[in-house]
């Protein structure tokens, strides 16, 4: 059972129990355009909420995506090393980013659920 | 949409960027350039206020050829980069970048006090249509271009001037037509299924694939032309002196010497390089910066354009992104080749 949490900086995370998958909604995607490079972090890296973690870079710009939670990184999604367009065609899918372990869950409890992000993009 | 000299334009439009830069490699790209200045100066002196102006012989120039030319500052930096096309004995038009549209224009009126020529600022639509199928579709939309040499202009009818030119390394046209004119004109290239709406995000990595410098980015007033790589722009005899502003600076730097060189660069990996990153050699001596970068798409790798110390640039050159040392391939320019009908 997983929970998914939406941040105002467009990013999504899936929570089961203190392991959270990251990425970035499908607005943000559309609005950034096609991508050609992801630059991950390294696993084992800890990150504060609110760190700029992950770099997601366009044809035209580069782009910073922020930690919505603190915690630490346990893994990064390698098939974006070879395809960064999967965050295009998958982002709330096959393009996430990285899975971190929680360190404060209460964190959380900011963040915002679908209903309430998807009345914030409208 | 994002900001471009003042104006907010799409970046790009449903296709996305890859797609639109493609599109026009292989078809037709519709550009609105509306923003750009367009100025015509005439007048019995206009062709003498021109060699004022700028570093090459408008006197001589034939009627109808178009000129890739610059403003210089006193120094021989660069105001501005610019394109003329003689349309007769005693008028030419100007058409310059939106962002430097201002000063160009307090420039040229300056200038122009001191001849017997005028200026005036023309409000135009302004359209590119880029890329091998432009002429075809230019030609069935009633528009006879295909006699027309790469870097020329005519005025088709009344209040309207096409060139063959542009900012992609394709063959293609720049339109100018009166503003009320441009709605129904773009909406007519549209309906054509060879040609898709091109956004800036692909104007850029179009050009910068076709080595293309982008004032306000690789070209300023601190840079000459001998920097830029833009030398063969000025006529030999003009390199030594003229009657231009910045001729006696400019002949003086071609003299002793430039310090700094433009250099094609490609970086390793997949990683883009962009614009501010600093160049360094492998010691980690600081020996320029990227002007211009990003993705090339029919490279399929990342492309820039670097102003590096001349005695560095031979050296292996490394991009400080992030922190991280990107090894730099350095790399001929244009990094496509251009595909213009001569």
């Amino acid at each position: 059972m997983s929970t998914t949490y939406y941040t105002e900086e467009h990013e999504w995370l899936r929570v089961e129990g203190d392991v959270a998958t990251v990425g970035i909604t499908n607005h943000a995607q559309e609005q950034l355009g096609d991508l050609v490079f992801v630059d991950l972090p390294a696993p084992g890296n800890s990150v504060e909420q609110g760190d700029d973690v992950v770099v997601v870079e366009s044809v035209k710009a580069a782009s910073d995506v922020y930690a919505p939670a603190s915690g630490e990184i346990l893994e990064v999604n390698e098939s974006l090393g070879g395809d960064a367009s999967l965050v295009n065609s998958g982002a709330e899918g096959d393009g996430w980013l990285y899975k971190m372990k929680l360190s404060k869950p209460a964190e959380l409890d900011q963040l915002m659920d679908k209903a309430a992000y998807d009345a914030s993009i409208a | 949409m994002g900001a471009f000299a003042g104006y907010s334009m799409p970046l790009f439009y449903p296709l996305g960027v890859m797609k639109e830069h493609l599109h026009t490699r292989e078809s037709a790209g519709l550009f609105d350039i509306s923003h750009m200045l367009h100025v015509e100066l005439q007048g019995p002196e206009a062709a003498q206020l021109i060699e004022r102006l700028c570093p090459y012989s408008a006197s001589s120039q034939e009627l109808g050829s178009s000129r890739y030319t610059f403003f210089l500052t006193e120094d021989a930096g660069i105001v501005d980069d610019l394109i003329i096309t003689r349309l007769g004995q005693n008028r030419f038009l100007v058409v310059a970048n939106a962002g430097c549209a201002e000063k160009d224009v307090i420039h040229m009126q300056s200038v122009a006090n001191g001849f017997d020529a005028g200026v005036t600022v023309l409000p135009r639509g302004f359209v590119a249509l880029q890329g091998p199928s432009a002429e075809a579709v230019l030609e069935d939309c009633g528009l006879l271009v295909s006699d027309l040499p790469f870097m020329s202009g005519m005025e088709p009818k009344t209040g309207w001037f096409v060139s063959r030119s542009g900012y992609t390394g394709e063959d293609g046209f720049e339109i100018a037509m009166p503003e009320s004119d441009c709605d129904a004109f773009a909406r007519k290239l549209l309906g054509d299924e060879r040609v898709e709406l091109i956004g800036l995000g692909a104007r850029d990595s179009l050009r910068l694939e076709a080595g293309l410098s982008l004032y306000g980015q690789d070209l300023d007033d601190t840079i000459s032309p001998h920097e830029a790589g833009l030398i063969w722009a000025v006529p030999k005899p003009l390199r030594i002196g003229g009657a231009y502003i910045g001729s006696n600076v400019l002949a003086q730097k071609i003299d002793t010497g430039r310090s700094r060189m433009r250099v094609g660069l490609s970086p390793e990996g997949k990683m883009p390089v962009r614009a501010g990153a600093e160049l360094q050699n492998e010691a980690g001596e600081v020996i320029g910066t990227v002007t211009s970068g990003g993705f090339g798409p029919t490279l399929e790798r990342g492309v820039a354009l670097g102003l590096v110390t001349v005695s560095a640039a031979d050296e292996p050159t490394f991009a400080d992104v992030r922190g991280k040392k990107i090894p730099m391939q350095r790399m001929k320019l244009p990094f496509v080749p251009h595909n213009y009908k001569r």
